[in-house]
Order: structure tokens, then C-alpha cells, then sequence
């Protein structure tokens, strides 16, 4: 796969994100022609008249969830990337080892004390409890998973000790949401499967900051990922730092999930498929599957979220349905493919 | 030129190296021999600077490497390792190309591309160099590694500097054919020289072919440092060895061993 078919790859990857992104905005409970769309948004221009009703709920919700569903593709898809260079291994995602199920365990618990304690919540507050709780369950995956003699995390311990962590973290969140008097701490069914329909402006923002950020530094370290790619110890042969470049990946991982899931609760299996499409179409150098793995991380939720809105309207499907259905079948097709012994 | 001072390297309590002392000049081949659990492995990793040593130096040029940077060292330091498993769909010029990672930052320059593709034709391996390393056989990888690693050091850095090649059981898994190329383009390489080359070689009849200096290890301790007709005799590899060989003198001045 040389460069040059490579960069045309991503840009018929922005044509198509963008064309879902379109598609977001007008279908839904209600449809929006592009004319509709157009005057919404000139309306917010100066010395325009105020919005219509439909006008704002395009503006305010329409158009910031279908950007937050960008959003959260995107940090989905990259962690997936970052986590699988890291572990040299095609078959881990932030969802499988711990990292979404404790993020959504500390917002959770943010909510119910938030009741409780009546903290002043700032802007800040929710992401801050979802990436401790992001952290602390990750760590608590790999401190789990590593054997004894060598201090290496095996990859079915780890799929293993993510599933019970998994399950602590899901059951814990049951329990918060069972004494919670937050309606939306409630509702157990955000947290386990996922939703988009809470997005406003200030989530937008927020995850736009984590998910840019994390990305460029990742981005920054793709060679090094590379490098890691024929083995740790080749690695540092190369002049990697591997202790301090898992430290920094694993970081950047904790965050970009842990504050999309602080928003829109678990989303699984995006971070599984997505690397894997790209590697299909564009090999594994991990410059490309970083800013391509944004990109169809992307375009894949906002295509589950269409769906997701699209087949029950004017109700709509938790997300986490519609990409589990997607993506446990893909999980199952790779773990019988590459013949793990267990 | 590569000194190792007083080297101990412990895991745990038990001593997998003690009190290692010795020094390899550029522009000869210097082999470790001796049986399992020598301590062969260990100072190859210590002396690249995988391992850290508890007590003791390694030097490069009389400065001491756990004060140089991974990226630094990189720069003119390799390690040729045996059998590499990579997960993941990579090509043939991209693992070549890594070999120039501690070279460039951020994109490949033309120089590194033209260095690639000279190694790539120097092992023969630019005809698959699109075919993904996955799907190459056990001597071609080690082909492909071998290229990746001399294009990390194919140019010279500085000009009083030397360039640092070890070899970490590199022929295992290779069939004879390719253990003997691949020892005729290790020499090949070695002969320059700024290049000090130490390396892992488990045929005793392979080091006593190929090396300029044998290093005998047992037990974690030097048994006997010289040219192979001094390291080599029948008393010494009986006693290190538990097996005693016969010699035999070949017509090219070297010696060959036979097992009964």
C-alpha cells in the first residue's frame, strides 16, 4: 500500500463522513430539506429574525447531537487503534477491557453523589469523574490480568478479567441507578447501552476538546506505535521509550473514552471493528489508521445513530444496540479466525 | 570500541552474569559460545543496553551507554534477533523502513528511501517488497530483518564514531543453507571497520568457521576469550560442554568438530 493511495483512501474518507454527516442532520423524528437547513442556520447570523421552533430544535438538537456522534466515533475509533498497537493485538477495544464500563461507572456515581452531597457541578465535573473512573478500572483490568511470573498481560486474561470487570463496574452502575433520584442517572439502559439523544452544545465542546487533543498527540507517537508493532524489545532497539510511550498512549486512550462515554454512556465494538476495516483497505501503519480510524469511527456511529433514530421513529433505539448487533458478530468472525489457544 | 567492565546482571537473587569483564574491537566478528543457561543471552541484551546491569559499565567508545538516550544510542546501535512475529499487515519496505525510524522524525527522507531500497536489493528481498511480512517463509523474514536492521546502520553517523551490531541468536529456526549466507554477510559487514560486532551463535562448528574472536561463557563467567584455535580445544569444550569432540583441521586452516 504506498502513500500516495493511501492519502486518496482518507480523502474519500472525509467525502464520505461528510455525506453521513448531511444525512444525519436531515432525517430523524422529524426531516429537514437542505432548504430548511440552510435557513436554520442563516438564522443564527445577525439582524436575522429569531429561530422557529423547528429552526431551534434543529439548532439545538438536531445538528450538536449529530456532531457529538462525530465526535464519539471518532474517539472511539482512535482508542480501539491505540489500544491495539499497544497490546500488538487486533482483538482488544477500550469496551473490553474495562475502560468504558468504569468511565460510565464514574459519571454514574457523579450523578447520584451530585444528589446526594449537592456538589456544585461545573462544566468540568462529569468528565473528571468519568476519566477517574475510567482509570481506575483499566488498572484495575491490567493489575488483574498480568501473570505472575512475568509480569505480562496475556491476552485471554485480559478479555477474561475485562469481562468480570466489566461486570462489576455494569453491576455497580445497576445499583447507583436503582437509588438514584438524577432521572438521568437512572436510567440504566443510557449507561449499558448507549445514547446520543442528551447531546447539547456543551458536551459538543467538551468532547471536541478531549477527542482533537488526544488525537494529535496520538498521532505524534504513530511512528513509535509502529515501531512497537515488531515487538517491545525491537522496539526499544529503535530508540523507543516503550515504558514511558504505554504510559502516554494508555493515558490518551483513558481520556478520549472516558469523556465521550461521560456523555453518551457505553458505546461497544466500534473500537474493535473500525482499525480492522482500515487495515483491510489501507495496511497498518498507524499514521493512517489513526486519522482514518477518526474518520470511520465517525461515519460508522453516525450511521448506527441513523439507524438507531430511523427504525422506531419517533422513538428511537439505544445506539449500543445497533452497533453490538453489528459488532459481536465481527468479534466472534476474528477471535475464530486467528485460533487463539486457550 | 566496545569495553564491558565488572559486569553483574541478577534476577531475583540468582546471578545470570558475574563479574564480566571484557572489551571487542571494530572490525572483527566476536562470538559467545557456551552451553544453556551461560549467560550468553544476557550479556548480548546488557551490552545493547536492553538489560541494565546491577553492578558494572558498558562502554561505547569510552562513554559510559546508561547515561545515552534510547533514541541516541539508536542511532548507531542494532540488534538482529531471531524469529520476529508481527500481528499485523505490514510490508516488507515498511518493516525495512523501520530500520531508519531513529534516523528521521515525522516522514522518511529521500536519503532513508534510498538507503532502504539499496538494503532491499543488498539481501535480496526487493522482489516481495509489497508482499505483507506474514506471508514470507522463515528464511525470508530473517532476510528482511536482517536489511532492516543494517539500514538502521548503513550510513556513518560521525566520523570517529563506531557502529554497534549485535547478534541475539539470529540463525535459529534457519535451515543450513541459510545459517551459512547468513553468516558470510554478517562477516561481510563486519570486515568495515568502524563496526564492532558481538553476537549469539549456538553451532560451535559455525563459530569456529566464521568468528575473529571467541568468547566461551559458563556458568554466568568467561571461560576463555581468544581466536577459535585457542578458545576451541578438546579439554576445554569436554569440561564446559559435558561432550568431547574430535578436531579436525580443514584445508582452509580451520578447525571442525565432530560429536560422537
Amino acid at each position: 500500500m504506498t502513500a500516495p493511495r493511501r492519502q486518496l483512501l482518507l480523502i474519500a474518507l472525509v467525502a464520505v463522513t461528510l455525506l453521513v454527516l448531511v444525512a444525519s442532520i436531515r432525517y430523524g423524528a422529524i426531516d429537514f430539506s437542505i432548504a430548511e437547513i440552510s435557513r436554520a442556520l442563516a438564522s443564527l447570523l445577525p439582524g436575522r429574525p429569531e429561530p422557529t421552533l423547528d429552526q431551534r430544535i434543529f439548532l439545538e438538537l438536531r445538528f450538536p447531537r449529530a456532531i457529538l456522534c462525530l465526535l464519539v466515533g471518532a474517539s472511539l475509533g482512535v482508542g480501539g487503534t491505540l489500544m491495539q498497537a499497544l497490546f500488538r493485538n487486533p482483538i482488544v477495544e477500550p469496551g473490553l477491557v474495562g475502560t468504558s464500563s468504569g468511565a460510565a461507572f464514574g459519571s454514574a456515581l457523579f450523578f447520584v453523589l451530585g444528589g446526594v452531597f449537592h456538589i456544585g457541578a461545573s462544566l468540568w465535573s462529569l468528565p473528571i469523574a468519568a476519566c477517574a473512573g475510567g482509570i481506575i478500572s483499566t488498572y484495575l483490568v491490567f493489575l488483574l490480568a498480568r501473570s505472575r511470573e512475568d509480569g505480562r498481560a496475556s491476552i485471554v486474561m485480559l478479555l477474561l478479567t475485562g469481562l468480570a470487570v466489566n461486570a462489576l463496574f455494569m453491576s455497580a452502575i445497576g445499583f447507583l441507578s436503582y437509588i438514584a433520584r438524577d432521572p438521568q442517572a437512572r436510567s440504566i439502559t443510557f449507561w449499558s447501552l448507549g445514547t446520543l439523544s442528551g447531546a447539547n452544545w456543551k458536551s459538543v465542546e467538551i468532547v471536541a476538546l478531549t477527542t482533537i487533543l488526544g488525537s494529535i498527540v496520538a498521532l505524534r507517537y504513530a511512528k513509535q506505535l509502529n515501531a512497537l508493532m515488531i515487538g517491545e524489545e525491537e522496539a526499544t532497539y529503535l530508540g523507543v521509550n516503550v515504558n514511558r510511550l504505554k504510559w502516554i498512549i494508555l493515558s490518551v486512550n483513558v481520556v478520549i473514552v472516558a469523556v465521550a462515554t461521560a456523555f453518551t454512556g457505553v458505546i461497544s465494538f466500534v473500537g474493535l471493528v473500525v482499525p480492522h476495516i482500515l487495515r483491510m483497505l489501507g495496511g497498518a501503519d498507524n499514521r493512517f489508521l489513526i486519522v482514518g480510524s477518526a474518520l470511520t469511527g465517525a461515519t460508522l456511529l453516525t450511521l448506527a445513530d441513523l439507524i438507531a433514530r430511523l427504525s422506531v421513529r419517533p422513538a428511537e433505539l439505544p445506539i449500543g444496540i445497533v452497533t453490538s448487533a453489528v459488532g459481536v458478530p465481527v468479534f466472534i468472525f476474528l477471535l475464530r479466525r486467528r485460533q487463539y489457544v486457550f | 570500541m566496545l569495553v564491558g567492565s565488572n559486569i553483574t546482571f541478577r534476577v531475583g537473587s540468582k546471578e545470570l552474569i558475574s563479574d564480566i569483564s571484557a572489551s571487542f574491537a571494530p572490525g572483527g566478528l566476536h562470538l559467545l559460545v557456551g552451553p544453556n543457561g551461560a549467560g550468553k543471552s544476557t550479556l548480548v541484551k546488557v551490552l545493547a543496553r536492553l538489560l541494565r546491569p546491577q553492578t558494572g559499565t558498558v562502554e561505547y567508545e569510552g562513554v559510559d551507554v546508561s547515561q545515552t538516550s534510547e533514541a541516541e544510542l539508536a542511532k548507531r546501535r542494532a540488534v538482529l534477533s531471531q524469529a520476529i512475529e508481527i500481528a499485523f499487515p505490514l510490508t516488507v519496505r515498511e518493516v525495512v523502513m523501520m530500520g531508519r525510524y531513529p534516523h528521521f522524525s515525522g516522514r522518511p527522507g529521500p536519503t532513508d528511501e534510498q538507503i532502504v531500497d539499496e538494503v532491499m536489493e543488498h539481501f535480496d528481498v526487493t522482489e516481495f517488497k509489497d508482499r505483507y511480512y506474514q506471508s514470507l517463509s522463515g528464511g525470508e523474514r530473517q532476510r528482511v530483518n536482517f536489511a532492516r536492521v543494517l539500514a538502521q546502520l548503513w550510513s556513518h553517523s560521525a566520523v570517529d564514531s563506531c557502529r554497534y551490531l549485535f547478534l541475539d541468536e539470529p540463525l535459529t529456526f534457519l535451515d543450513i543453507r541459510h545459517q551459512i549466507d547468513f553468516m558470510k554477510r554478517i562477516r561481510s559487514f563486519t570486515k568495515d571497520a568502524d563496526v564492532v560486532t558481538v553476537g549469539v551463535v549456538h553451532d560451535l562448528n559455525l563459530a569456529a568457521r566464521f568468528a575473529d574472536q571467541i568468547l566461551m561463557l559458563n556458568g554466568g563467567r568467561i571461560v576463555a576469550h581468544g581466536t577459535p584455535a585457542e578458545v576451541l580445544t578438546t579439554e576445554r569444550i569436554t569440561h564446559v560442554f559435558g561432550v568431547e569432540p574430535t578436531m579436525v583441521q580443514t584445508t582452509d586452516a580451520g578447525i571442525h568438530l565432530i560429536f560422537n
